[in-house]
C-alpha cells in the first residue's frame, strides 16, 4: 500500500501494466520524455523505453486511427487524449471505427483500447479545458465508458479498461487529481493523503467496470453521481442532514442499473448529479432508467443537478459548476415532493 | 493588375459534361520506360520528380520498356490476367444479381482490376491490406473463396459477417483483409497504426491501404500521412485516382493544382505516380515501395492514376454527369487487354487461350454463384436475429440481453 493521489495511481496502473504485457503500448501528445502535461506518464519512457511510451503529433483522429491499427495488429494501446474538451477531433474513429469493427467483421477484428481523458471543470480552464463529453460516448454501441472519483477506483478501473478487449473511454476529472474536491471552491483542498480511497495497492488489481460502489449508504433519497460530483453529494448529505445514499457510477456504460434499482427501491427518492450540460446528458438515461424501473416506488419526481446549457464560462466558474448548495436544494425538493 | 478588380470565386469544372466531346488534351501521357528505377533507399527528396511523372511500363504495342520492367515469369503474368478476367467477371454477374434484386447493392471496379491484382501480387501473402470498397481484386487475387464473397453480398445463411454489413464491405482476417468501413478514409490511418505495431514487435511484415482520390480531401488522409512520415512506418499508402467521387471530378479534390502524389512531397515522403492500367508498371512500383518499407526506409505513397469505366455503385448513374464515351477513349486503355496484348506479345498467351479463360471463369462464377445462392439471397436472412446482439461487445451485456428479450428472442 502506498499513498497516491489520482495521478500517480493512474501513473501505477500504467507503470503495472507496461511491465506485467509486452502489448501495452502508451502514446499521446507530450506523454513521452516529458510524461504529460498532467504527469500521469511521468517517469514511464525512461523505465520502459521509447516504443513503449512515446509522443505523438496533435493529431487527435491520427492518434486514436493508429491506436486501432495498432490493437487490431494485437497490442493494447491506451492513448491520451490531452484534454477531454479536444477528443471530438478523433470522434469518428471512436465512434464508426472502434465501436464497431468488431460488429462490422462479425467479430474477426476488434479494438482493444483505452482512451484517457482529463474531464471536467473547476480549474479556469474555460470553455476548450473544462467539459465532461462522457453523456456523447454512452450514446455510442460499443463503447465503455468509465469515470473514477478517487485513486483507489482510478487505478483498479485503468487496469481493467486495459486488460478489456473492448474500446473504453476513461475519463479522468482532473479537479480531483490532487485531492477530493467537494465544491468548495473557498475551502483548501484537502489532498488524498488524507482520504481512505488515498491508499492504494502498489500491484495489479482490478475494480470491475460495470459495478457502482455505495459512497455512503443512507435511507431517505438515492444520489446518483460519478467522478467530482460525489464528493460534492458527500459534502451536501453532510451539509442538509438528509440521509442520502450516495452512489458512485463509476462506470456509466456498462451501467449497474441494479444497484441503481436495489437503491431506489428502498429510499423512494432520486436525485441525479453531474457537472456535464443537461439537455440530453447522461442524466436524462439515468432518470429514465430509474422512472423505467422504480415508478411505482417513486415518492416524488427525480430531480437533476447538472452544468447549465451553456458552454463553461470562464468568469463565471462556480455560477455554472454544480456545488453543493444546489445539490442540497435538490435534496430537500425531492424530500418535500 | 487592376487594384479595384472585384474578387470571383473558382468552382473547379470537369473538361467535359454530357453531350460534349470527351476531352483529354490537358493530359500529359510521357512514353513508357522513360523514368529510371531509382534504389529502394533513396532520400525521399531526391525522388520529388516521380510525383509529377508517370511511371509507365508497357507501351502501345505491349511491349514491356524501361528500367521499371519487372521480372516477372510468364505464368505469374498468366495468373495476374486470369484474377483480373476473374474480378471483372464476378462484378458484372454480382451487377446482375443486384439488378435482380437478389441483394440491394453492389460496387464494382471495372477499369481498375490492375490496382488490386497487380498490388496483391506485389506484396507478400503475411502483409496487412487496409482496402477501401474498390479492392475486392485483393481478395480474387490472394485466392479467397468466391462464395464467400457471395454468401455477404447475399446477406445469408452463410455470410460470415452474419448479415450485419452493407454488401461488398467484406472482412476476411486470414487473407489478411481488413474489414472494410463505408466511412471514407478512416482504414488509412489504422493501417499506419497496423504498420508501426509491426515495426515495434520487430515483425517482417508491412501494411498497404487504399482510397480513392475523393478521400485525400478526408482529414485522416493527412492523419496517416504525418503519422506514416513521423514513425517511417512500413505502409504502402495507395491513391487509386479514377477521376471521379461519385459525381465530382477529381478537381474537387485538388487535382487541378497538383497531383495526388505530390500531396506527399510535404510530409517528406515519396508519392510515386503510375499508370493504374499497366500492370506491369503498378507491379513494379508496388515492389519497389514494399522492398523500401521492409528494409526500414519508410512509406510510400503511391497515386494509381486510371479510370473509374463503370458507375460509383448500382446507385449511380454516371451518364447523368460525364460523357457516355469517355471511358472508352481513356488514353491509357484497358487493364486486361494491356495485359493480355503483352503475353500474346511474348509468345505465352493467344487470343484462343483469352477465348477459352473468359469461358471457363464465367462458368466458375456461375457455379459458385448457383451454390452461394443455394444458402440464400437478401431476402433470406442469414441467422436468428438473436445474433444482431452479439459483438456488439465481446461479451453481451445486461442491458443488450434486456433487449434482445424484449425484442422476443
Ligand atoms: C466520410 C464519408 N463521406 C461521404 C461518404 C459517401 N461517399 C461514398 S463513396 C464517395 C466517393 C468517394 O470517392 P473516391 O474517394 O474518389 O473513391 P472511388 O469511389 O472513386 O473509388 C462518397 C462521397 C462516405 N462513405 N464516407
Amino acid at each position: 500500500m502506498s499513498t497516491m493521489n489520482m495521478i500517480q495511481a493512474i501513473n501505477s496502473a500504467l507503470d503495472v501494466m507496461l511491465d506485467r504485457d509486452d502489448d501495452v503500448v502508451i502514446f499521446g501528445e507530450d506523454v513521452g520524455y516529458f510524461g504529460g502535461v498532467f504527469r500521469c506518464t511521468a517517469g514511464l519512457q525512461k523505465k520502459y523505453g521509447k516504443t513503449r511510451v512515446f509522443d505523438t503529433p496533435i493529431a487527435e483522429g491520427g492518434i486514436l486511427g493508429t491506436a486501432i491499427g495498432m490493437g487490431v495488429y494485437g497490442l493494447r494501446p491506451v492513448a491520451e487524449i490531452q484534454f477531454a474538451d479536444y477528443i471530438y477531433p478523433a470522434f469518428d474513429q471512436l465512434v464508426s471505427e472502434a465501436a464497431r469493427l468488431r460488429y462490422r467483421s462479425g467479430g474477426e477484428f476488434w479494438a482493444p483500447i483505452t482512451v484517457r481523458a482529463p474531464c471536467g471543470g473547476g480549474i479556469f480552464g474555460g470553455q476548450t479545458h473544462s467539459q465532461s463529453p462522457e453523456g456523447v460516448f454512452t450514446h455510442v454501441c460499443g463503447l465503455k465508458t468509465v469515470m473514477p472519483s478517487n485513486p483507489y477506483d482510478a487505478k483498479g478501473l485503468l487496469i481493467a479498461a486495459i486488460e478489456d478487449d473492448d474500446p473504453v473511454i476513461f475519463f479522468e476529472p482532473k479537479r480531483i487529481y490532487n485531492g477530493p474536491f467537494d465544491g468548495h471552491h473557498d475551502k483548501p483542498l484537502v489532498p488524498w493523503a488524507r482520504h481512505p480511497q488515498g491508499e492504494v495497492p502498489d500491484g495489479h488489481y482490478r475494480v470491475e467496470l460495470g459495478k457502482a460502489a455505495i459512497a455512503r449508504p443512507g435511507s431517505e433519497v438515492t444520489v446518483l453521481a460519478y467522478g467530482t460530483m460525489v464528493h460534492v453529494c458527500l459534502a451536501a448529505v453532510e451539509e442538509s442532514g438528509i440521509d442520502g445514499e450516495v452512489i458512485d457510477l463509476r462506470s456509466l456504460l456498462p451501467i449497474d442499473i441494479d444497484s441503481i434499482v436495489e437503491s431506489v427501491k428502498k429510499t423512494g427518492r432520486c436525485v441525479i448529479v453531474h457537472e456535464a450540460t443537461r439537455t440530453s446528458g447522461f442524466g436524462a438515461e439515468l432518470s429514465a432508467q430509474v422512472q423505467e424501473h422504480c415508478f411505482y416506488h417513486l415518492e416524488a419526481p427525480i430531480q437533476r443537478v447538472t452544468g447549465w446549457d451553456t458552454p463553461y464560462p470562464h468568469a463565471f466558474e462556480w455560477e455554472y459548476f454544480p456545488g453543493p448548495q444546489r445539490v442540497t436544494r435538490a435534496l430537500t425538493a425531492v424530500m418535500e415532493g | 493588375m487592376n487594384p479595384s478588380q472585384r474578387l470571383s470565386l473558382h468552382i473547379p469544372e470537369p473538361p467535359a459534361r454530357p453531350g460534349e466531346e470527351p476531352d483529354y488534351s490537358a493530359m500529359r501521357i510521357p512514353p513508357a520506360g522513360g523514368l529510371e528505377r531509382p534504389p529502394v533507399d533513396a532520400a525521399a527528396t531526391a525522388l520529388h520528380g516521380y510525383a509529377d511523372a508517370l511511371i509507365r511500363v508497357l507501351d502501345d504495342s505491349g511491349a514491356a520498356c524501361g528500367e521499371w520492367a519487372p521480372q516477372i515469369d510468364p505464368q505469374t503474368l498468366r495468373d495476374g490476367l486470369r484474377a483480373m478476367m476473374l474480378t471483372r467477371i464476378f462484378d458484372d454477374r454480382m451487377l446482375r444479381m443486384q439488378r435482380q434484386g437478389k441483394t440491394s447493392f453492389y460496387v464494382k471496379s471495372t477499369g481498375e482490376e490492375a490496382v488490386a491484382v497487380a498490388q496483391a501480387f506485389a506484396l507478400d501473402d503475411g502483409d496487412m491490406l487496409f482496402p477501401s470498397y474498390r479492392q475486392q481484386g485483393l481478395l480474387i487475387a490472394r485466392g479467397h473463396s468466391l462464395v464467400d464473397m457471395m454468401c455477404q453480398v447475399f446477406n445469408n445463411t452463410r455470410d460470415r459477417l452474419k448479415g450485419r454489413q452493407l454488401p461488398i464491405m467484406y472482412s476476411v482476417r486470414e487473407k489478411g483483409f481488413f474489414s472494410i468501413s463505408g466511412n471514407l478514409g478512416t482504414q488509412y490511418p489504422q493501417a499506419v497504426g497496423w504498420a508501426m505495431a509491426s515495426a515495434m514487435k520487430g515483425d517482417t511484415r508491412i501494411a498497404a491501404s487504399w482510397v480513392g482520390e475523393g478521400t485525400t480531401a478526408e482529414p485522416d488522409f493527412h492523419h496517416a500521412l504525418t503519422f506514416a512520415s513521423v514513425y517511417q512506418a512500413p505502409v504502402v499508402l495507395n491513391v487509386v485516382n479514377n477521376q471521379y467521387a461519385i459525381s465530382s471530378f477529381q478537381g474537387f479534390a485538388g487535382g487541378e493544382r497538383a497531383t495526388f502524389a505530390a500531396r506527399a512531397i510535404g510530409y517528406g515522403i515519396p508519392g510515386m505516380r503510375v499508370d493504374g492500367n499497366d500492370f506491369l508498371a503498378v507491379y513494379a512500383v508496388t515492389r519497389w515501395a514494399a522492398e523500401r518499407a521492409r528494409r526500414n526506409c519508410g512509406p510510400t505513397l503511391i497515386e494509381l492514376f486510371t479510370y473509374r469505366a463503370d458507375a460509383h455503385s448500382t446507385s449511380d448513374d454516371p451518364t447523368a454527369y460525364r460523357p457516355s464515351s469517355e471511358g472508352a477513349r481513356w488514353p491509357l486503355g484497358d487493364p486486361i487487354e494491356r495485359l493480355k496484348q503483352h503475353l500474346v506479345g511474348l509468345g505465352q498467351w493467344s487470343e484462343a487461350q483469352h477465348t477459352g479463360l473468359a469461358a471457363e471463369l464465367d462458368a466458375k462464377v456461375k457455379a459458385d454463384l448457383k451454390e452461394a445462392e443455394s444458402y440464400g439471397t437478401l431476402s433470406t436472412p442469414p441467422d436468428s436475429p438473436r445474433s444482431m446482439f452479439e459483438d456488439v461487445f465481446k461479451d453481451v451485456p445486461p442491458h443488450l440481453v434486456r433487449q434482445r428479450q424484449e425484442m422476443g428472442y
